[in-house]
């Protein structure tokens, strides 16, 4: 599967009015409420917010697997100029792992403990394989994964193959799981939060291998996370998430030299400054009941500048070329009446 | 690290303990499994209580006999037929589930505080204690308990006496092992730390701070219990070494009942079935509690 | 090597726990009951007869004496004599134990046989129909009693269909004395007699049905939360997310490690399961342990009861080290760290 003549140069993912509505005890939970955003070939895009504020459900849709409990997905996700949605449960398929692949965040849980490592990368790289039409002899394949298990920089590759998880620390466990994402040569990588389970040095140490493989492969990358520096290091535009909307994005730089978006402001004034600058409390309130949302700006309740239209929803407001916000403030002035 | 530090949520105000109550019942009611289970045990227990007023024929319970009207089949003067000596099948189980239930209380009540009091104490404190009192336990628990039942019945003679002695003897271990494990996840709670530094005393700590958190764990376990305790009751008395005639008891009816098969079956047959209602109703109806309160049993 | 230790650790376990045992029985069985000699002679024996006999069973010792040359014949395998069928209680238990274990064997084979994969389909299709009927049928297995579904199945497949004999391990036409193994099916494959197997077949498999119903119910219960349980890791996620298909999924990424789980209870259930033999052999006439302990039981013949718990004990200890060898084989943690997780 390559990049077609149409999609060239356009966005390698591209997600349209995003929703996705869960059925649950108390009502039907509106998670993703019109999410959009856009992955450039070659481009680092970071996807922050706070826990529960919908990053790992939008990560869950993009990789389709959504799979419990019952969701209600709508809009549109493009990968390469196909939809992911509406395509044949085949096609959807053969896509997973390979073109489109995910880090995942919890090296103590994502790996089965029960398998050898070197079995678990080969069932990655066999099904894989299959699906592409793929002939490799099982030798091809074992070079293959200790090539990537040394591109991740483990320490002797041959014995990790045939380690069990319960053998390794996190850190290396960690590198499994890249390794695992980087098999099957992907172009487009979601990064869910990689090495936060691990201690800061480690978890360093992963986030600089990510960002170089990365780079060196010239792959795409989403990246989630709610950790701000991990966003300024490591990613080229932003999207800012707050109650299953993207509040704010732009550019890394612009972004950082000029939060916008109340919510923003308040999220970049959680962290403590080396400065010595004044440690800022948290944001008043919690994230909203999703079987409830607030109208409008869902927000409103927690901002220190809501006002009587933050009732309606605001449309994106450019704030330069590169930096949107959704919020009334940056409405403008002839809107305003 | 720059992780969101976001104040956390309100404190629950007054109501919410009883709106709680209130979403528990309604999920409780929205599993059909749970709401038969609870149907069952509530007619068991009243067909227990209620023996002498509902059996259509009490005197059946006893030594009554009536030949003339022996083995007969169902009928709507004999729900559940007649017995070998024409005593009323259906008196006999309502008169059953008496024994049963009693059974069940004697069992449970003097198996289960002695088992949680061990498990408290095992996971409280640890050390030597808990060795000693778990090593034990697990001795204990490598005794298949209707063989050991069988043995400590032949030994003290055959009786219902005998009988619920000895599955009590054999019942406390499973609870010590529940309320260990629980304790011992609870012992580092701020809660019980919080009670240590303010001087509370061990016994403070354990039945006023501790216990109460264990009491939804003990309360799906022993309606679990409730249905094997008759279960293991039957099979005692099936083998003749549990509750002796006269007793209505439902396993000595199928027992006795077996020797006139296969032509009068619900002489065996529906106690039979009784049995296995009340089983059915104890077990639906722990695990409903099980899932409504969201705690682990085994 | 940890692997090794903690096997040991568990062997010497499993031998402390029947050093427990034994000291459990044997306080029942001389301190509860009175005067075994006595019980021996009967209510007209005199005073000196009861107590010559004490004498020449050592009952006139300290108790501690008399548990050291109880533990010391347990360990040559001498059990005591049985006052009812006045011979070696080794011997008798020769007889009657693998009767029950030949039960117990086709027991767990027919449980385990269909309790997984019943398991397995009612996880992977939960709050379908498919799940409702396995839930159901498991559950009425764990609930009704052993001895019913053996009356039940007695009467049906038994009396009115004829289809199965409904007494005995073999028909009383057949004369064949399994003395190798003891076990009819494998003495009579060993022998070469087809028509005997085929007897013995007949003859186990409705005993083994009803025994297995209770085993197959919890198995498969256990084996569809645990799968569920299991459904959720994230382990599992990464498995969806690498397109490994839904197949291998489920039968070799979340099968595997449900093993843990209900391997585990299944050695603690194991106990229920033998008691339920008791009852089963009684009600189809089995002449294995039941009818031997329980005809004891009702004669206060203690040497035969405490060979009889014993032995049981023993039975059930070994099955559970089995487990934990099995563990280890299917938990690399086990292996390696040489505990449970």
């Amino acid at each position: 599967m390559t990049v077609s003549g149409p999609n060239k140069g356009g966005p390698v993912l591209r997600v349209d009015d995003l929703r996705v509505a869960f059925s649950t005890f108390d009502g039907v939970a509106d998670v993703l409420s019109g999410v959009d955003l856009e992955v450039h070939p070659g481009q680092r895009v970071g996807l922050v917010g706070e826990s529960g504020c919908g990053k790992s459900v939008t990560m869950r849709a993009i990789m389709g697997i959504l799979a419990s409990p019952p969701a209600r997905v709508r809009g549109r996700i493009t990968f390469a100029g196909e939809e992911l949605l509406t395509m044949g449960r085949a096609q959807r398929q053969a896509l997973k792992g390979t073109a489109m692949s995910m880090v995942f965040q919890d090296p103590m849980t994502a790996l089965n403990p029960v398998f050898r490592i070197g079995e678990q990368l080969t069932d990655v790289v066999r099904w894989a394989d299959r699906r592409r039409g793929l002939r490799r002899t099982a030798s091809e394949r074992r070079a293959r994964i200790l090539e990537v298990l040394g591109q991740v920089r483990l320490p002797d590759p041959e014995r990790i193959f045939d380690a069990y998880p319960v053998q390794l620390s996190g850190g290396m466990r960690q590198r499994v799981l890249i390794a695992m994402a980087l098999l099957n040569r992907p172009r487009f990588l979601i990064a869910d939060e990689p090495g936060t389970a691990l201690d800061v040095t480690t978890q360093d140490e992963i986030l600089r291998l990510l960002n170089e493989l990365v780079r060196d492969e010239g792959l795409a990358l989403l990246m989630i996370t709610h950790n701000l520096g991990v966003v300024r290091e490591m990613t080229d535009y932003v999207y800012v998430m707050y109650a299953g909307n993207v509040v704010e994005h732009g550019t890394t730089d612009a972004i950082f030299a000029a939060p916008a978006h109340p919510y923003t402001r308040a999220l970049f004034a959680c962290v403590p400054k080396l400065s010595g600058g004044r440690a800022y409390a948290g944001i008043e309130g919690t994230l909203p009941d999703y079987t409830r949302p607030p109208e409008g700006c869902r927000f409103h309740p927690r901002c220190p500048h809501a006002e009587a239209r933050c009732f309606e929803r605001p449309p994106s407001f450019d704030l330069g070329e590169q930096h949107h916000s959704a919020c009334w403030l940056h409405a403008p002035t002839e809107a305003k009446s | 690290m720059s992780d969101l530090a976001l104040s956390p949520s309100a404190t629950p105000d007054e109501s919410s303990r009883h709106r709680a109550w209130r979403r528990g019942w309604y999920r409780f009611r929205r599993n059909p499994a749970a709401v038969a289970g609870l149907v069952l045990v509530v007619l068991v227990v009243v067909a227990a209580l209620g023996a002498p007023w509902l059996a259509p024929s009490p005197e059946s319970a006893g030594t009554f006999v009536n030949f003339g009207e022996r083995h007969q089949p169902p009928s709507l003067h004999h729900l559940f037929g007649t017995d070998n000596v024409g005593r009323d099948v259906f008196s006999r189980v309502l008169y059953g589930y008496r024994v049963s239930l009693l059974l069940v209380v004697f069992v449970l009540g003097l198996s289960v505080p002695f088992g949680v009091l061990l498990g408290l104490l095992a996971g409280y404190y640890g050390g030597w204690i808990e060795t000693v009192i778990m090593r034990i336990t697990d001795i204990f628990l490598a005794i298949p308990a209707l063989v050991m039942a069988l043995a400590i019945t032949a030994a003290l003679s055959p009786s219902l006496m005998n009988g619920m002695i000895a599955i009590s003897l054999l019942w406390w271990n499973w609870h010590t092992r529940l309320i260990y494990t629980t304790v011992h996840a609870l012992r580092h709670e701020e809660y019980v730390e919080a009670a240590k530094i303010a001087g509370a005393s061990d016994a403070h700590i354990l039945f006023r701070e501790i216990l109460p958190n264990c009491i939804s764990v003990i309360s799906v376990k022993v309606t679990l219990d409730a249905g094997f305790v008759i279960l293991i009751g039957a099979g005692l008395s099936f083998l003749g070494l549990g509750a002796q005639p006269p007793t209505p008891d439902l396993g000595t009816m199928v027992a006795s009942g077996a020797n006139y098969l296969p032509e009068d079956w619900w002489e065996s047959v529906l106690p039979g079935l009784a049995i296995l209602f009340a089983i059915l109703g104890f077990n639906l109806l722990g695990d409903g509690l099980r899932d409504l309160l969201d705690v682990e049993v085994s | 090597m940890e692997y090794f230790f903690f096997i040991v650790r568990r062997l010497m376990w499993s031998l402390l726990v029947l050093v427990g045992l034994s000291i459990v029985i044997f306080m029942i069985a001389r301190v509860v009951p009175g005067d075994p000699a006595r019980i021996a002679l009967g209510p007209l024996a005199t005073t000196e007869q009861v107590a010559n006999l004490r004498h020449k069973m050592g009952l006139d010792r300290p108790l501690y004496v008399q548990y050291a040359v109880y533990i010391g014949g347990l360990v040559r395998g001498d059990f005591g004599q049985s006052l009812l069928t006045q011979r070696s209680v080794a011997l008798d238990l020769r007889t009657a134990f693998p009767a029950t274990l030949e039960l117990v064997l086709a027991t767990i084979v027919i449980a385990t046989l269909l309790g997984i994969p019943t398991g397995v389909l009612a996880a992977r299709f939960k709050d379908t129909w498919v799940d409702n009927i396995g839930r159901v049928v498991s559950l009425l297995g764990v609930v009704t009693p052993s001895f019913f579904i053996a009356l039940l199945l007695q009467l049906l497949v038994g009396y009115y269909l004829h289809f199965l004999p409904v007494n005995g391990r073999l028909d009383p036409s057949v004369s064949f004395t399994p003395d190798i193994t003891g076990l009819v099916l494998v003495d009579a494959l060993i022998r070469g007699q087809p028509g005997v197997w085929f007897d013995g077949l007949r003859h186990l498999l409705l005993p083994a049905i009803s025994l297995a119903a209770a085993s197959l119910g919890q198995i498969a219960r256990i084996t569809r939360s645990s799968m569920i349980d299991v459904s959720r890791k994230d382990y599992v996620e990464a498995a969806r997310a690498f397109g490994i298909p839904d197949l291998v999924t489920t039968f070799k990424y979340m099968l595997k490690p449900s093993f843990i789980p209900t391997l585990t209870i299944l050695g603690l259930e194991f106990a229920s399961l033998l008691g339920n033999a008791f009852l089963v052999e009684m009600v189809f006439g089995w002449p294995g342990m039941a009818a031997y302990g329980v005809r004891a039981i009702l004669h206060k013949d203690f040497n035969a009861i405490m060979g009889v718990v014993m032995i049981t004990g023993a039975f059930f200890v070994f099955v559970n080290l089995l487990i934990d060898v099995l563990l280890g084989t299917v938990d690399p943690r086990i292996r390696i760290r040489g505990a449970r997780s």
